[in-house]
């Protein structure tokens, strides 16, 4: 292997250098623009992610860049996609929050770039070099801003808890992959995955461990019971859109870094982690609802269902085909929009005095602010998986991929959630439309605002009516990644 | 290219709702939202009629059938068409829609126009589920529905309206999650079978399904089904829904929601599965038969004049199950009269209800009485739609029962026994309710000034009262688009389960008579 980086692979990492000049710039003007100017920084990173998502059009096909450490294909570009779209429109839930929390808005946006980077590197990542690179970017940053908002204890007492389980988390799953180093002699996944074949390593125990240590170090990103104990509290604590972007963005890179460990690094190994999985899937999806149903803070609520959500997404990996992969990647991306716009509404909610997120500040929203209250109640029943809504396209490509797969009772499982859910879902939705006193606090709009929330409507029911397009992006994306192997080594 | 006219049944609500957002929302406008909500209903009853118009009765095929590719990926399209059966839902769900709006013209005084966009959506679900040929499509526009029904009892019904409401959506949606497994598992089959994906009710038909996998494939089907009918014992949801939902959510949900339930049988769970309903048509037959008595018996007892109808329509809707499980022409072909016949009288009853607790704010039979001598008018009408709902021969609700009865009694003679009990049940709480509202003298003074029929509540009645005699003395008129489809249904059951259950006691010759009523 010749050593040494082209001027080619800069090439195919201008999107990521784009991003990277973006976010420097954002702290240059922080510094040299007048105090106060949150609007100015905020457009200036809205800018940065507009010209990366321009130059992710600049070249096409599938490229392996220095040596396989980043791959550029069509799985990742999906993926690139929906992290500079969930931070655009995290960026303006920002504006409006920033200057009621009273918070600086330079470093902010900075770590959202900052953030944002660390998810592309990790979508792209072939090498577990990179993909902890990607991680760690991700992680820090996100460290950071779940305490932004430093006079508030909450968010301070967010930032540590998760910081302290990250970093623990983060150990395990750096002890899992210095394992599957030492027993293959390479971090390149692609090269990785042949040597498992093998049949003496392909039994050999430590390998099973390594498989273990991984499971539960990705399971903590994207918060899978057990290793979900640190998201409820993060999530409330955390400032809202901070949260939003953390729940959507955080956890599309973690499944991306996943789709990428397991399927194109440990295709040798699917059955230890197909059981692995499945057993996370069923005790994810239900004790996140379960838990959702008795909570009355709508971010903890969230949060639970959050949770519960990367169940349903894990079904998809369970399945193992091209299909379960293509309805992750829909999910995902469906997901986005649903959990981006409730976030939304959230964020309206808040005013200098009143936070603005508990079930009773939505008491009687209908009769106070009708558009508002329509678009929660949109979401709340996309996230419930009710037609016509994206969220229903999103779980029926789920569930159709476990049940073509044979995991009939995965299936039942997750539909008899996806019914428990609503309950909650709907009880929200009771107290939007069927309460009436005006106790509730008043939402107050802004532009940037009303964008965000028309994004998320519009993709949410477009994509519940017509979701071809989406569909055959997905699936073409889905092709990629190295799944047809995989199929191949099931029975 | 032919005009969509089934198309257009779904989509002239809709766009009649998109019409209504443009008027202002406040309540000076809302006469000028509650007439041109009453238009677009008239408008759809009217292209409903015109489709009858041009169907062919003599066919029992799927006719005005549209296709189009949705999801071609996956063998998803959007498929429409009619036969005998859907065809006359079709025109119920029209007729029905514009007499609920007019039933709760002057009882809905608040948020009019947001009521207004929810009956007309609630409408366009309705005729999309009817016409739907793609099982994806059917479930888009099955759970679709729930969400206007939802806000109807949760926003305008009565006091227990949000416990109602959520006790609605939460047993319609828990039902109807493992029919979408199902539909999956069916595309699958079909992927298996020819090698590529398709929710096409028509392929999906010429499938061999092993009888292995059928049974629960059926059941599942049948759950979603049986919950919305509903069949004793899942039936609680509804005397919930029924009493503290408006009139025009009472008069949509006995009226078409539940022949939802019943058609689903008749469309999907029977001839998709005809190994595993021929295995589980008895069992479904004796809850049915429980389901009829049981029904009648708590109505008996019951002191709210709605709840007393909700059960009644458990009583009644008992019997459709009974016909459909009876699988012969007569059986089949009363349920779906019975379909439509219970639409007619039990909405009917609904909106009389509506009219008596517009006057006085209260559905107790106690707080009743002596009404002939107040408002004569109302009471006769009153009389006719009890009367209609008891079976009295001359009206709509005779010709349906008797034809269950007799296709039951051909299959077997004891459950058509005890079902028949239903009837002489039925005559009894109606009609003693009746008397006790009605007659005697008049004994709560609030009941004295009230005032009898205004032209409004005409306009209601009449159309109603002339339709349950129409079906009683012509039957014909609808029993012969209903024959083909039906003949059709029963011949792609018993083509592929030639031989008839245990409880068969008739070859099965007798199915292919003639039906009685000719």
């Amino acid at each position: 292997m010749p050593a040494g980086v082209s001027l080619r692979d800069f090439y195919y990492l201008l999107p990521e250098l784009v991003l990277t000049g973006g976010a420097l710039l954002v702290l240059i003007a922080d510094v040299l623009l007048p105090r106060r100017s949150g609007h100015a920084l905020a457009w200036i990173t809205l800018l940065v992610l507009a010209a990366t998502l321009a130059s992710l059009g600049t070249f096409s096909g599938t490229h392996e860049v220095a040596h396989g450490l980043i791959a550029v294909d069509e799985f990742a570009l999906f993926f690139k996609v929906v992290f500079l779209v969930s931070a655009a429109v995290t960026v303006l839930m920002s504006v409006r929050y920033l200057e009621i929390e009273g918070a600086s808005p330079g470093e902010y946006y900075f770590l959202i770039l900052c953030a944002t980077l660390g998810m592309m590197i990790l979508a792209g990542g072939i090498d577990l070099i990179t993909i902890f690179i990607g991680l760690e970017t991700m992680a820090v940053s996100f460290y950071i801003l779940v305490g932004f908002i430093k006079p508030n204890q909450k968010s301070n007492e967010a930032a540590v808890k998760y910081f302290l389980l990250g970093a623990f988390s983060l150990g395990i799953l750096l002890y899992g992959m210095s394992l599957l180093y030492g027993l293959s002699g390479t971090t390149n996944l692609r090269v990785m995955a042949p040597v498992f074949f093998g049949p003496e390593t392909r039994h050999d125990p430590r390998l099973i461990l390594a498989v273990m240590l991984v499971v539960a170090g990705v399971g903590f990103k994207i918060a899978a019971v057990p290793f979900h104990m640190w998201a409820p509290d993060v999530y409330e604590g955390a400032p809202t859109p901070v949260t939003a972007f953390l729940s959507v963005g955080s956890k599309a890179a973690s499944f991306a870094m996943i789709l990428r460990i397991f399927l194109e690094g440990l295709p040798a190994m699917v059955h230890d982690w197909q059981i692995l999985f499945e057993a996370l899937a069923i005790v994810t999806m239900t004790v996140g609802n379960l838990a959702a149903l008795t909570q009355t803070n709508l971010k903890r609520m969230l949060a639970y269902s959050s949770i519960a959500h990367a169940g349903y997404i894990l079904i998809g990996l369970v399945a193992g085909t091209p299909r379960g992969v293509s309805a992750m990647l829909i999910y995902l991306f469906i997901y986005t929009f649903m959990q981006l716009g409730a976030f939304t509404v959230i964020v309206l909610m808040r005013r200098r005095d009143v936070v603005g997120d508990e079930l009773k500040d939505f008491s009687g929203l209908h009769f106070r602010h009708p558009y508002a209250a329509f678009a929660m109640l949109l979401f709340m029943l996309s996230l419930g998986g009710i037609p016509p809504t994206a969220g229903f396209m999103g779980k029926f490509w789920l569930f159709s991929a476990a049940i073509d797969a044979h995991y009939y009772w995965l299936a039942v499982i997750g539909v008899l959630n996806s019914a428990v859910s609503l309950y909650y879902y709907i009880r929200l939705v009771v107290f939007m439309y069927l309460k009436k006193d005006a106790t509730g606090s008043e939402p107050s709009t802004t532009p940037a605002l009303t964008v965000a929330l028309a994004i998320a409507v519009v993709a949410t029911i477009y994509i519940g009516i017509y979701p071809r397009v989406l569909f055959e992006i997905a699936e073409a994306s889905a092709r990629t990644l190295g799944v047809v192997g995989i199929t191949a080594a099931l029975p | 290219m032919q005009f969509p006219i089934l198309t257009s049944l779904v989509v002239l609500p809709i766009a009649g709702a998109a019409c209504l957002f443009l008027v202002r929302d406040d309540e000076s406008h809302a006469p000028l939202v509650r007439n041109i909500a009453l238009v677009v209903s008239a408008l759809v009853f009217a292209d409903a009629l015109l489709l009858w118009s041009r169907f062919n009765a003599a066919s029992g095929d799927f006719q005005f059938i549209e296709r189009h590719a949705w999801i071609p990926t996956f063998g998803i399209s959007y498929v429409v068409g009619v036969d005998g059966i859907s065809l006359l839902l079709l025109v119920l769900t029209g007729f029905l829609t514009p007499l609920a709006l007019l039933g709760s013209w002057e009882s809905i005084q608040r948020k009019t126009r947001a009521f207004c966009i929810v009956v007309l959506l609630l409408e366009s679900a309705m005729m999309g589920v009817f016409i739907s040929l793609d099982l994806f499509l059917f479930y888009v526009f099955w759970d679709a529905m729930l969400i206007p029904m939802y806000f109807l009892i949760g926003i305008w019904g009565y006091e227990r309206r949000v416990y109602a409401a959520v006790k609605f959506i939460l047993y319609t949606l828990g039902g109807s999650v493992l029919m979408l497994l199902a539909i999956l598992s069916l595309a699958s089959l079909h992927n298996a079978a020819t090698g590529s994906y398709s929710f096409d009710l028509q392929k999906i038909y010429a499938l061999q399904i092993p009888p292995s996998q059928q049974g629960w494939l059926f059941l599942a089907f049948a759950l979603a089904f049986a919950i919305k009918v509903p069949i004793f014992p899942f039936h609680t949801w509804l005397p919930d829904a029924h009493v503290e939902a408006p009139t025009a959510g009472s008069v949509i949900l006995a009226g078409v929601l539940l022949k939802m339930g019943t058609y689903g049988f008749v469309r999907f769970a029977f001839p998709l599965f005809p190994d595993a309903a021929a295995q589980f048509a008895p069992y479904l037959a004796v809850l049915a038969v429980i389901g009829i008595v049981y029904g009648a018996l708590v109505a008996m007892v019951q002191p709210d004049m709605k709840k007393l109808v909700a059960y009644s329509s458990v009583s009644h809707l008992g019997f459709v199950v009974l016909g459909i499980c009876a699988m012969d022409t007569q059986g089949v072909q009363g349920a779906v009269y019975q379909m439509l016949s219970h639409g007619v009288s039990t909405g009917g009853l609904f909106l009389v209800v509506g009219m008596l607790v517009d006057r006085r704010h209260t559905r107790l039979i106690s707080e009743y009485g002596g009404l002939k001598k107040v408002m004569p008018h109302l009471v006769a009408a009153f009389l006719i739609l009890t009367l209609a709902s008891i079976g009295l021969p001359g009206l709509n609700g005779f010709v349906g029962e008797f034809l269950i009865l007799l296709g039951v009694f051909r299959w077997s003679p004891p459950l058509a026994t005890v079902a028949a009990t239903g009837v002489i049940l039925s005559a009894t709480y109606m009609l003693w309710m009746f008397q006790r509202v009605n007659y005697g003298p008049v004994t709560n003074e609030k009941n004295t000034g009230l005032r009898d029929l205004s032209p409004r509540e005409w306009a209601i009645l009449v159309p109603i009262i002339a339709v349950a005699v129409l079906m009683g003395v012509m039957p014909n008129l609808f029993l012969r688009p209903i024959e083909p489809s039906v003949n059709r249904m029963l011949n792609q059951i018993h083509a592929v389960a030639p031989v008839r259950v245990q409880v068969s006691h008739q070859p099965p010759a007798a199915s292919h008579q003639p039906p009685s009523s000719n």
